[in-house]
């Protein structure tokens, strides 16, 4: 194949990759917007095999059978719930064969044509050093991001005094390495940047704490997608460089919103220590003294019966217990009975971006009864019913009231302006910010003690009576 | 004008036609060269960072467009997609014969690969179910 021909097939796959995106802005498109994406993938495979330097299809089909066949496996028995950690454990993959690419080109330079061992071009080597310094960070940090929502790693941020110096240490060392490897072209100092990386990627991630995965799992999204322009670079290929770019702004506008869901600044996610000891005491022995009112499922039954309208709050609680399928059936069984029934998402319920929408399409939840916070917040007042479930910091009043409460000025969803907050959580405990609720204390308030799923059947059983 | 003067005539244009198209393969052997990566170093990585530039504003437009409620599937469809890098894997994997590149480009491929499959399926399957329930709500 000319290589004219194969240069415009490489564009023909990025506006694919484009169309793919542009897809996803609405729930009939996507699946067109999809299947742009696959063929755009699929041409740039084939493209490159055609390209006049490969030749050996019996391992690449092999790779890709072996590579397929188990991410087909994988992706087919994963749970929805287990969502962010599969996504985490997908960008770590993507950044491992990013350092693979990058190394493979370091060694054998003739086959991408930047040079030859011993004499690359120099801003090949550049190129090359970033490609593979982004692409190890990507692969440690989310393999550390995976441990942590896994719950293999402890959820709780891992802060040691100095941290930020050794890192900044570390990050200058890296520099070095990089000014060294355009110098000498040792491949000693190559996969120095390599494992220096590697030990960078485990050192930004540990010191972030569970309630902020969501911005974690994003901006690794949009590392990868850097990682791929970096060697998109090194190779000279306009297609990859298309496709990272599109990959890194999209992860780099998500952690935007998960920033501002959180109404926190992106340097003080990465700098972390969120939700450690830092949440004060004071809050927890202020409203301890204060009586708790506790229900029972029937309780919650005759209340919601009785309402004509109810919001649905779902949080990361919900996907813990499983309970997506039977909240959708107490739901059926509401608006059975003549109540209205709607869902409130906030930005950052979860661990990844739109992680409570996927579960409750899981559960077929009608994709117009789930709206967005600012789509919904000014019904609460309207509302009977606020039916809290599984969530918590998202709904807690500190965020307007406490100037001292770490999650002060985060938007939250307005529950305790309805008529009536039903609260279903296991215990009284504070949420993951490991901060206290005053909701729980307050006179319209009720706490659902229990497990979520328990909880829904209890109430569809009182129902039914 | 007689037949002979006509075939002279053609055949002048004949050779003149010849000298050009020589001249431009000239040209295109020239051109050719000039754009051989050996000189080319620089300048690709101008063309690159132009490209990467009006990408980044192209990603930033298309991904604001995408419906909140899209987002975990905008996540590992991006995920998918970004193992376009598979492309520089099958290079290093292609040559005949063994060497540390080569199996440095397996690897390369069978990760991306995971990545591929495992970030359209899952994809497809998260669609599948919004969807769905699109049907039971109409």
């Amino acid at each position: 194949m000319p290589i004219t021909v194969s240069l415009l097939a490489y564009l023909v796959s990025s506006v694919c990759c484009i169309m793919a995106l542009r897809g996803l802005s609405g729930p009939n498109t996507a699946k067109n917007g999809l299947m742009f994406g696959i063929g755009g993938m699929a041409l740039a495979v084939v493209t490159t095999l055609l390209l006049p330097g490969v030749s050996s299809y019996g391992m690449i089909i092999l790779g890709i059978a072996i590579g397929g066949g188990i991410g087909t496996i994988i992706a087919k028995k994963i749970e929805m719930t287990a969502l962010p950690q599969l996504v985490a454990a997908f960008h770590s993959l993507v950044g491992l064969a990013a350092v693979f690419i990058a190394a493979a080109a370091f060694h054998n330079p003739e086959a991408y044509n930047i040079g030859k061992q011993g004499d690359i071009h120099i801003g090949s080597l550049i190129e090359m050093a970033l490609g593979v310094a982004i692409g190890a960070v990507t692969f440690t940090g989310s393999v550390v991001a995976f441990g942590k929502l896994q719950g293999l790693v402890t959820g709780k941020p891992l802060v040691f005094k100095g941290q930020h110096m050794l890192n900044a240490a570390l990050g200058g060392l890296l520099l070095f390495l990089i000014v060294l490897l355009c110098l000498t072209e040792s491949a000693a100092v190559f996969w120095g940047i390599v494992f220096l990386s590697f030990l960078i990627g485990v050192l930004i991630i540990i010191p972030i704490g569970g309630a902020d995965m969501p911005v974690i799992v994003s901006m690794l999204n949009s590392y990868s997608g850097w990682a791929a322009a970096g060697i998109g670079f090194t190779l000279q290929n306009n297609l990859l460089i298309i496709v990272g770019a599109l990959v890194g702004a999209s992860g780099a506008i998500l952690s935007y919103i998960m920033c501002k869901g959180m109404n926190r600044s992106f340097f003080n996610v990465i700098l972390g220590g969120f939700g450690g000891e830092a949440a004060g005491g004071a809050a927890a022995a202020a409203v301890s003294d204060k009586p708790v009112k506790i229900g029972s499922a029937e309780d919650a039954a005759f209340i919601m019966k009785n309402a004509s309208s109810v919001i649905i709050v779902p949080g990361y609680g919900m996907a813990v217990a499983q309970a997506q399928h039977t909240l959708r059936e107490m739901a059926d069984q509401l608006k059975k009975e003549g109540v209205k029934v709607r869902y409130a998402i906030h930005p950052v319920a979860g661990r990844m971006p739109g992680h409570m929408n996927v579960l409750l399409a899981e559960a077929n939840v009608p994709y117009e009864d789930v709206l967005e916070l600012e789509e919904i917040n000014r019904d609460f007042s309207q509302t009977d019913v606020a039916f809290v479930i599984g969530a918590n910091d998202i709904t807690n009043p500190a965020a307007k009231k406490d100037p001292a409460s770490p999650i002060y000025g985060m938007p939250i969803l307005d529950v305790e302006s309805a008529g009536t907050v039903l609260f279903v959580k296991r215990s009284l405990g504070s949420g993951y910010a490991g901060i206290d609720n005053e909701l729980f204390f307050y006179d319209n308030t009720m706490m659902l003690l229990g497990d979520a799923k328990a909880m829904c059947e209890g109430i569809i059983r009182a129902m039914e009576h | 004008m007689d037949a002979h003067t006509l075939a002279e005539d053609a055949a002048a244009v004949a050779t003149g036609a010849s000298q050009l198209s020589l001249q431009a393969q000239e040209l295109a052997l020239n051109i050719s060269q000039f754009t051989t990566p050996e000189t080319a170093g620089m300048p690709f990585f101008v063309v690159g960072l132009t490209v990467f530039v009006l990408a980044c504003f192209v990603g930033y437009y298309v991904v604001w467009r995408v419906t909140p409620a899209l987002h975990s599937p905008l996540m590992a469809v991006t995920n998918a997609i970004s193992s376009v890098i598979i492309v520089g894997a099958l290079i290093a994997a292609g040559p005949e014969g063994w060497n540390f590149s080569k199996l440095l480009g397996f690897l390369a491929v069978v990760l991306a690969s995971v990545n591929i499959f495992g970030g359209f399926i899952v994809t497809h399957r998260m669609l599948q179910m919004f969807s769905k329930k699109k049907k039971q709500g109409a």
